[in-house]
């Protein structure tokens, strides 16, 4: 492999692939290491460089699933992506030692840091759940017992990204609530649902915090957002407040 | 540095040319936004010139319809990567704009507001001619709100947060002051073909 030194790349750097670890059926994490490891915020995310040999390149922006940290090893988490450019290629071709150039941090608005208060909302669709994972993941890693309670729709069970380690941290009961969704399967846990995200269940979600919201983070398809989005709207709460993230379609 | 292993899937040679570096292709219409989608009533938009603080003309929703529409092809480009071909849209030049107000332009910059808050900073250069409008219509039908309806600025030419979505009116600034994004890591101006993504590209 050629390689520049990242520092002849401006802002773009150079990361190893150190561990790549199957979350569910679709979804994949890639541990990846900085070779200039950056401070980054709860919720931001790093755009991936992608080479071919005649100097086709294509970009693509990833949430980052890990807390901040110093460990100067960051996690995305890729849905494979059917017809996709890119996602492909991470589940069917990049190996443990690869390198891939990345750029970041990036983002300076679907971040939260404990400073801001809370509690929050965080709701999301599918891998939508990434950048709320790091921000539920820097919860716990800095102790706090800021409300949180995490709202996540998935088709089955077994697509839930995060499920055993997210039902891990609502069972230690501090303040952190999780609540699952399934499009095409009954609940479970007596507290989730068997439906699409609609306004009904944003309600009875608001209603399980200890008190109003300070923000509500929301990700996933357009689709997802809008509803989730609108119902948290028609239950009174600030637009302001609501904070999106769409993946685009 | 190349990519083990990464092939990539290039444009067509033939609007290859029409994609600039780091963009791919897509056929839908993303969407993408910081907030929820607001829904603005025809009968509550207003559409506002002011020069600095002072509001110096505004149109309801018939006033604003009444004034000459022109109808542009355009590509666009969003930062986020992906780039569309031959968008159609209908509306008002900002030329046609300020002629119907009977403005010259006061100062070099603009700022676009919108109904949920956002703003972006466009030089007026960058508003001149058929460069930009305020557009009503995308693909020969009313704007969507998902996709900034019912009226939104169309700067084509530069990166698409530009084109706020949801607008209520164009702000003379004496300096180009950042909008939303520009004051959240985003390039001051976003040129799509110098890759003017983010603060310092």
């Amino acid at each position: 492999m050629t390689e520049l030194t990242s520092s002849a790349d401006g802002p773009w750097q150079s990361a190893t692939v150190m561990e790549i670890i199957p979350r569910t059926p679709r979804i994949k994490s890639f541990m990846l290491k900085l070779s200039r490891p950056f401070a980054f915020l709860a919720g931001q995310h790093v755009d991936l460089r992608l080479t071919a040999p005649d100097g086709y390149r294509a970009m693509r922006s990833y949430s980052i699933a890990s807390a901040p940290g110093d460990s100067g090893t960051i996690e995305l988490a890729i849905e494979y992506m059917k017809d996709g450019e890119v996602s492909p290629f991470f589940h069917d071709v990049v190996v443990v030692g690869d390198e891939i150039e990345l750029r970041g941090p990036l983002g300076g608005y679907f971040n939260w840091m404990e400073s801001e208060g809370g509690p929050l909302v965080l709701v999301g669709g599918g891998s939508g759940v990434v950048p709320l994972m790091s921000m539920i993941r820097h919860r716990h890693a800095i102790g706090s017992k800021i409300p949180f309670i995490l709202l996540l729709s998935a088709r089955h069970w077994e697509d839930v990204l995060y499920r055993d380690e997210l039902i891990e941290l609502h069972d230690k009961a501090d303040g952190f609530v999780l609540a699952l969704t399934f499009t095409r399967e009954p609940p479970r846990r007596k507290t989730d649902y068997g439906r699409h995200v609609d306004a009904a269940m944003i309600k009875d979600i608001l209603a399980r915090l200890p008190a109003p919201p300070k923000f509500i983070y929301v990700c996933g398809t357009n689709a997802f957002v809008n509803s989730a989005a609108d119902g948290a709207v028609d239950s009174g709460i600030a637009a302001s407040i609501i904070r999106t993230e769409r993946y685009g379609t | 540095m190349v990519t083990r292993g990464f092939t990539g899937r290039k444009p067509p040679t033939d609007i290859a040319s029409r994609i600039p570096p780091g963009q791919h292709l897509v056929d839908d219409f993303p969407v993408l936004s910081a907030g929820p989608t607001p829904y603005v009533g025809l009968e509550k938009w207003t559409f506002t010139l002011k020069v600095g603080p002072k509001p110096v003309k505004s149109w309801n929703w018939s006033e604003f319809n009444a004034l000459p529409q022109t109808t542009l092809l355009r590509d666009i480009h969003c930062v986020t990567t992906w780039s569309k071909l031959d968008t159609s849209w209908k509306g008002v030049l900002v030329d046609d704009i300020l002629t119907a107000a009977q403005l010259a332009p006061p100062t070099g910059f603009v700022l676009a507001h919108s109904f949920d808050g956002y703003s972006t900073n466009v030089p007026v250069e960058d508003l001149k001619g058929d460069k930009a409008m305020v557009a009503l219509r995308y693909g020969g039908k009313p704007l969507e709100a998902d996709h900034g309806g019912p009226a939104r600025l169309l700067v084509p030419h530069l990166y698409f947060w530009k084109s706020a979505k949801w607008i209520s009116g164009l702000q003379f600034t004496e300096k180009n002051e950042p909008g939303f994004w520009e004051l959240r890591g985003y390039h001051i101006y976003g040129d799509p073909w110098r890759e003017q993504r983010f603060t310092d590209d």
